[in-house]
């Protein structure tokens, strides 16, 4: 059996099978549990049960709504871009999928002589690539948004375009001082050779910030995480950032007129977002799968994938905890507090922060 | 904690155990307040005899128009009702009917009444239209329907009666609080004044009559106006609207 594993695994095309079967299979898993996680505690939130019928507490409850999004007539408006329209969700999807690839989600595993990692691709650019893809999610929000023929989704669009594209900046902003400082941890206090690769960029937070303290970055790095999040929020389209979508506003916006399985399809990428982002929030600030109990016997192998889990599932409780408290802003706020606010903080956190880094590497320049 | 970030603690305090407000139903049902409007029923005397005199009160009332009554002269050597006539054909339709109770505040003999059960769903519309069969007390004082006893389908609410009448006889006059002026139901008996209404008032309780020299005046104006009035409207001492 081992030596069966172990050549599986020596063969580069059947390892990536492997992993992206699972990445598929684990990200499909994710959306199911998710919606039900978010629809259960905002239930909770507002003295409610949720969904408490279809499975033990529910659990089954979204696995029912995709199987009846299944059934349903995919109606497609007369007035439609028929390509740009059909290929759109498909275009949400993919990126959503690619993204989480780059995510270490438990310690490599050792079969034999062969260590395998918990990884889709150890990409020496992780971080460049889920800017990337997500970036080209917007896409097909704005592109949904325009090829439905209809005056809400337009609007979901034009505001997807605006939203998504400033608070991007912002994002990428606030993970600049996460390759700095990780550059100035691989040289051990001097500054040398950066990395944007996630699984090194576990590896950093490996020891401890002070005393019991671990190293995670967010400790360090505490702004960069606060303005990562929130911009993650406004990537999401979640609450208190849902204009794209706002049912109450421009009645679902980008989706308006989409109807079942291409419906299911945006629906089920916006919450496997939601899960990426989570995932690369716990893999940059909260020490990705690091945890103690992986030198178990046995299971020691699945503790780390526990801890990852664990520190997921926590900030998805974040966002859906914002989301149950905040009432969704207005357009003007939205836009203010992304370029008045979000964009001028990262920036000067990015100076301060190299500031601060160039003193401890090299001293006060007078000295 | 104050200004924008107050908020998190009042939705993560909502997650504390035992600030659940939804009911599971069916499996957990809230207890109905007295007065609640279900389904009616069509009582009888505890000796058996149907309350209904057929008087199309009920029908007359009705803003909905949902209920039809045909009355019909008792058998002379087997009545049905204590009066001159019986309801004959009694027939509500759910569908239309709104339950406003007014059928039941107009009945002079209490004979329709309200229950507490409200699962009438059913799967075509002929069936939602309660006949005697359904609406009539059985001679043993429990109540049909027409659906199958079912997790929904609690037939004690059946013998609830809504409270109107108990809430509101007689005259709604403190002098008679505690007193039931209503009649006995088979099944039911007398049933108790409303919570509020104190029943366990020494008795016998002596009718007390009030002061009456102020206000019998007015009523006597009352009715002088209305005289007046009949006189001088011929329109409504013919009846317009005598098909109701």
């Amino acid at each position: 059996m081992t030596h069966f594993l172990e050549t599986v695994f020596q063969s580069v095309f059947w390892s990536a099978v492997i992993k992206v079967v699972f990445v598929f299979a684990l990200l499909l898993l994710t959306a199911l549990i998710l919606v039900w996680f978010e629809r259960r505690v905002v239930a909770f939130m507002q003295n409610r049960v949720g969904p408490n019928r279809a499975g033990p507490f529910g659990i089954l409850q979204t696995l029912a709504d995709g199987l009846k999004l299944l059934f349903k007539e995919g109606i497609r408006p007369r007035k439609v871009e028929v390509g740009l329209y059909l290929a759109a969700p498909i275009m949400a999807m993919i990126p959503a999928f690619l993204i989480f690839l780059m995510v270490p989600i438990g310690a490599p595993i050792h079969i034999g002589e062969t260590t395998v990692t918990l990884q889709g691709a150890d990409l020496n650019i992780a971080l460049l690539f889920v800017l990337a893809m997500s970036s080209i999610a917007v896409y097909a929000i704005v592109l949904a948004g325009w090829a439905s023929g209809s005056k809400y989704p337009l609007l979901g669009g034009i505001r997807a375009t605006a939203q998504m594209i400033s608070y991007e900046a912002a994002m990428g902003l606030a993970l600049v001082p996460v390759v700095v400082f990780a550059s100035s941890q691989i040289a051990g206090g001097s500054l040398g050779v950066g990395t944007m690769s996630f699984s090194r960029i576990v590896a950093l937070q490996a020891g401890s910030f002070r005393g019991p303290v671990p190293g995670w970055f967010v400790f360090s790095l505490l702004p960069s995480f606060v303005i990562f999040f929130t911009a993650a929020i406004a990537e999401t389209n979640r609450a208190p950032f849902d204009l794209v979508e706002a049912e109450s506003e421009i009645v679902g916006g980008y989706h308006t007129e989409y109807s079942g399985f291409r419906f299911a399809i945006f629906f089920l990428a916006e919450y496997i977002n939601m899960f990426n982002l989570s995932a690369i929030a716990v893999t940059l600030f909260f020490g990705g799968w690091l945890g103690p109990g992986a030198d178990l016997p046995y299971v020691g192998w699945l503790v780390p994938i526990f801890w990852f889990l664990l520190k997921t599932y926590a900030l998805l409780f974040l966002f859906v905890w914002i989301r149950a408290t905040l009432p969704r802003l207005r357009y003007d706020q939205l836009m203010t507090l992304g370029w008045k606010w979000l964009i001028p903080l990262s920036l000067a956190w990015l100076v301060v922060f190299v500031l601060l880094q160039g003193v401890r590497v090299f001293g006060m320049p007078w000295s | 904690m104050s200004g924008p970030f107050s908020g998190f603690w009042v939705t993560l305090r909502q997650m504390l155990p035992g600030r659940r407000v939804t009911t599971q139903y069916p499996e957990e049902k809230r207890v109905k307040p007295p007065r609640f409007h279900g389904r009616h029923v069509l009582n009888r005397y505890p000796d058996g005899m149907e309350k209904c005199i057929g008087c199309e009160l009920c029908a007359g009332v009705c803003p909905a128009r949902c209920i039809y009554v045909r009355g019909k002269d008792n058998p002379a050597d087997a009545p049905v009702s204590p009066g001159e006539r019986f309801g004959f054909v009694y027939e509500i339709n759910m569908l239309r009917c709104i339950f406003c109770g007014l059928c039941v505040e107009a009945c002079p003999t209490e004979a329709i009444t309200m229950t507490h059960l409200f699962e009438m769903s059913v799967t075509n519309r002929q069936d939602a239209i309660y006949t005697r069969t359904e609406l009539l007390m059985e001679s043993d004082g429990s109540v049909p329907h027409p659906q199958p006893d079912s997790i929904l389908i609690d037939k004690g609410e059946l013998l609830q009666a809504d409270g109107w009448m108990r809430a509101t006889a007689p005259s709604g006059r403190a002098a008679y609080e505690g007193i039931p002026a209503w009649t006995p139901t088979l099944g039911a008996g007398l049933r108790p004044p409303e919570k509020g209404q104190s029943a366990s008032r020494p008795s016998p309780v002596t009718r007390q009559e009030p002061d009456t020299s102020e206000w019998r005046d007015v009523n006597d104006e009352i009715d002088n106006a209305e005289t007046d009035h009949r006189t001088g409207d011929g329109r409504r001492a013919t009846g317009d609207d005598s098909n109701g």
